[in-house]
């Protein structure tokens, strides 16, 4: 508790450069560009995969070797490989660990719906590209978000070990603090990067709520 | 009207589903692919709308290739219903149902306009136009299917085992509702089904097909429960075919006699014309069954008959008021006559 | 580091078992109980816990809830957290991966509960099982593939997971991470990926393994 006090209370970590709310920023604007990357390769990937059913052993070759490469391995090889000049160094594992979760979940979600369904929109005149967008994708919703979801708090935490390597964000805090033996800034980065991932698992439970439709998710009550 | 030519389909493995299918299913009228699974008859119903193509031969939709249509233009035109109704889980029931007229391109309004006309039609309450399917049960998502199939309005109208997944009491009201709209709506209707007395009951005609793909007959019911071609449809119409015939032949022909004609002291008590029941001496009032000459079959009177301990049928007029009665003797008459053709 | 090879050989003949603590066999052994406890550990918890979910429902949605927010911590600031508790001790790693570890499995306990067919549950109740022989029977056994491909998940990412402590120096292997990091050299971060990921193919290996023994009557179905 004391740490937490010294942390937060420091009005020198309130501004600046190494302040709270720059670092913040660092963080959520790294992560934002790691997701958004992640989900330009992963969803289109994956729906392509999910509605032909072409090359699905690479989608589940994926997921495992991502699953197995330590995180923190890959960042120390491609900055010593790559050096610092560049964020793709650090940019290029964070991506590759975690296209795997959005493109195996948009893949189970896309192959996971009803034949039945498929054949129904086939059957009513619906040409390929207007079933995927208008019948497999919103069925698949739940399982697309969930992918992005998985990847988000996976970024936010390999954002955080990133700085073990030189990027700056919430994960300075720790690194800095272990290395001056200053354990309250350790702490208090450590807290905030919880909360960070906290909230980042509510934003998306929100977005499914607001994009997923009643039919699907059955979270709606018979009107009388 | 849609036609077979010689259809053929042959997957990759060799396997035939559909071998040299020739036939005709004509307009206005309900055709019904029959026979037990493995006789390609969803695969012939699926060449119709090219879910499948033919590898050999011409299907023709009112003389046109349909291989010389592009698939979603072909079925934007035809109706189609599944088992399972696959409604779309996302959309409201009215959504559902406009689906095509959305497609091809009404304004919303239309489509909604169109899609509450259809629900009624179908037998739905319009409350339920706002619901998810999810929220339906089995047999109204079948009647939304139906809705859903019929919205754009087709000549044509497919139909793959649509009432199998639905228990029996409902899949008879579903069946009843088909042959009444068909009787307002007059669509050509292909229908696949595995279930023999669905087949007689819906078929203007009838195709059994054999394992195999191969067409073993194409008839009316009435002829194919009486001139199976061979013993295979013999065999799949069932041991009970001589009954079934019998719903087919007028009960008008059976010999109407006067109530006091009951045999074993049975006399019927009637009120003001219409019957009450059974009664033999100062017994119980015991049930009766009644039929109407004019309008039912031979089927329907043998079981009035049966279900009653005089062993009589009352025939009443369309009001209900007894006209006469049909004894044992009178109905084996009728049955014999049956026999004969 | 322009003439550097990627891989020197020498360097893992003269670090194989040196008798330091950063002996590759010390590490390697460092790193299987640090991820091998969490695992093992986390199925003995996951299984009662998942058991009381399937039997009282209400209990289910706030612990699922819970494990969600669980598996969204990312692990680094967990080690954070537990430093000034447990120290620069293996614990500060083996806690954290419990957790991670529960979270996974006890959703998998009672997915693969809610998998014994209805009729299955019936039928061992009309031949007068009692509950809790039903159980250990009936439902358990069948609720084993689940709760497996659940395990694999488990010790891949734990075994994946453990690197990460080296920022407090408790990583096994992943030490070499930050040994090569600081001596900016390419092997030992070479070594240690390749060892972390051939561990992970090893356990994984053997949950399958496992999970053929267990469970006969699925490769017997699948072949039939």
């Amino acid at each position: 508790m004391n740490f937490l006090l010294d942390f937060f209370g420091d009005p020198a970590n309130w501004s600046g450069a190494g302040g709270i709310p720059a670092r913040l920023l660092q963080h959520l604007g790294f992560s934002a560009a790691a997701l958004a990357l992640s989900a330009l390769i992963g969803i289109p990937l994956g729906l392509l995969i999910g509605h032909t059913g072409r090359g699905a052993f690479l989608v589940v070759a994926s997921a495992n070797v991502a699953r197995a490469l330590p995180t923190l391995g890959l960042l120390v090889l491609l900055v010593l490989l790559l050096g610092t000049a560049s964020v793709w160094p650090v940019l290029i594992p964070l991506v590759a660990l975690a296209v795997p979760p959005i493109l195996v979940n948009t893949f189970e979600g896309v192959r996971g719906v009803d034949p039945e369904l498929r054949d129904a929109a086939y059957g009513m005149g619906l040409r390929g590209p207007q079933v995927l967008g208008k019948v497999l994708v919103p069925v698949a919703l739940p399982l697309i978000l969930l992918g992005l979801r998985l990847a988000a708090v996976q970024i936010v935490a390999t954002a955080a070990v990133a700085a073990y390597v030189g990027l700056g964000g919430l994960g300075r805090y720790i690194i800095d603090g272990l290395a001056t033996k200053e354990y309250d800034q350790v702490v208090g980065g450590s807290v905030l990067i919880v909360l960070f991932a906290l909230a980042t698992q509510g934003l998306f439970t929100i977005v499914q709520r607001l994009t997923v439709s009643p039919g699907v998710s059955q979270r709606v009550r018979i009107p009388r | 009207m849609i036609t077979f030519d010689s259809v053929t389909k042959r997957y990759a493995d060799g396997t035939v589903a559909v071998d040299q299918l020739s036939l005709e299913a004509p307009t206005g009228e309900i055709t019904v692919f029959v026979g037990p699974s493995g006789c390609g008859k969803t695969t012939s119903l699926r060449m119709i709308n090219r879910m499948i193509d033919a590898t050999e031969g011409r299907v023709l939709l009112d003389g046109t290739d349909v291989t010389t249509i592009d698939p979603p233009t072909l079925r934007r035109g035809i109706g189609y219903v599944i088992q399972q109704a696959g409604l779309f889980p996302h959309r409201k029931i009215v959504d559902n149902v406009a689906t095509v007229p959305y497609l091809l391109g009404w304004d919303r309004h239309k489509a909604r306009t169109r899609a509450m006309e259809l629900l009624e039609r179908v037998g739905l309450d319009t409350k339920l136009a706002q619901r998810y399917p999810f929220q339906l049960s089995g047999g109204q998502q079948q009647r939304v299917g139906v809705a859903r199939a019929l919205a754009a309005d087709p000549p044509v109208l497919l139909m793959d085992e649509p009432f199998s997944a639905v228990d029996p009491i409902v899949r008879t009201s579903l069946q009843d509702e088909l042959l009444r709209l068909q009787g307002e709506l007059h669509k050509t209707i292909v229908f696949v089904t595995h279930d023999i007395d669905e087949a007689i009951k819906l078929g203007d005609r009838v195709a059994v097909l054999r394992v195999g793909g191969r067409l073993a007959q194409l008839a009316d019911p009435k002829t194919l429960l009486s001139q199976p071609a061979d013993d295979f449809v013999r065999e799949f119409l069932g041991r009970d075919r001589g009954i079934r015939r019998l719903q087919f032949v007028p009960a008008g022909r059976v010999r109407l006699a006067d109530p006091s004609a009951a045999a074993g002291g049975w006399r019927l008590v009637t009120q003001d014309g219409r019957p009450r029941g059974w009664r033999r001496g100062d017994g119980p009032l015991e049930p009766y069954g009644t039929f109407v000459p004019g309008r039912d079959s031979l089927r329907t009177a043998l079981d009035a008959a049966l279900l009653t301990p005089a062993g009589c049928a009352v025939a009443v007029d369309a009001e209900g008021r007894v006209v006469g009665i049909a004894t044992r003797e009178a109905l084996d008459e009728a049955l014999a006559e049956a026999a004969d053709g | 580091m322009d003439d550097e090879p990627l891989f020197r050989w020498s360097w893992v003949v003269s670090n194989w078992d040196n008798d330091t603590p950063n002996s590759i066999v010390n590490l390697l052994q460092a790193h299987i109980v640090m991820a091998g406890v969490p695992t093992v550990l986390g199925l003995l918890l996951a299984v009662p816990l998942g058991v009381a979910c399937a039997r009282w429902r209400w209990l289910y949605q706030p612990t699922s809830g819970l494990m969600n927010a669980v598996y969204a911590l990312p692990s680094i600031a967990l080690f954070m957290l537990l430093l000034s508790v447990t120290g620069f001790s293996r614990l500060t790693v083996i806690i954290p991966l419990t957790l991670y570890a529960v979270a996974v499995l006890m959703p998998a306990v009672v997915d693969g509960l809610r998998s014994v067919p209805e009729h299955v549950r019936q039928s061992a109740v009309a031949m007068g099982f009692t509950p809790t022989r039903r159980l250990v029977r009936v439902e358990l056994p069948i609720a084993v593939p689940v709760v497996l491909a659940g395990l694999r998940v488990v010790a891949v990412s734990s075994i994946s997971l453990v690197s990460v402590g080296a920022l407090i120096g408790q990583g096994g292997l992943g030490n070499y991470f930050t040994d090569a990091y600081q001596r900016d050299f390419y092997t030992p971060a070479v070594v240690g990926i390749a060892l972390i990921v051939l561990l992970a193919l090893v356990a994984d290996g053997i949950i399958v393994g496992a999970q053929r023994l267990l469970t006969p009557w699925v490769r017997a179905r699948r072949s039939a």
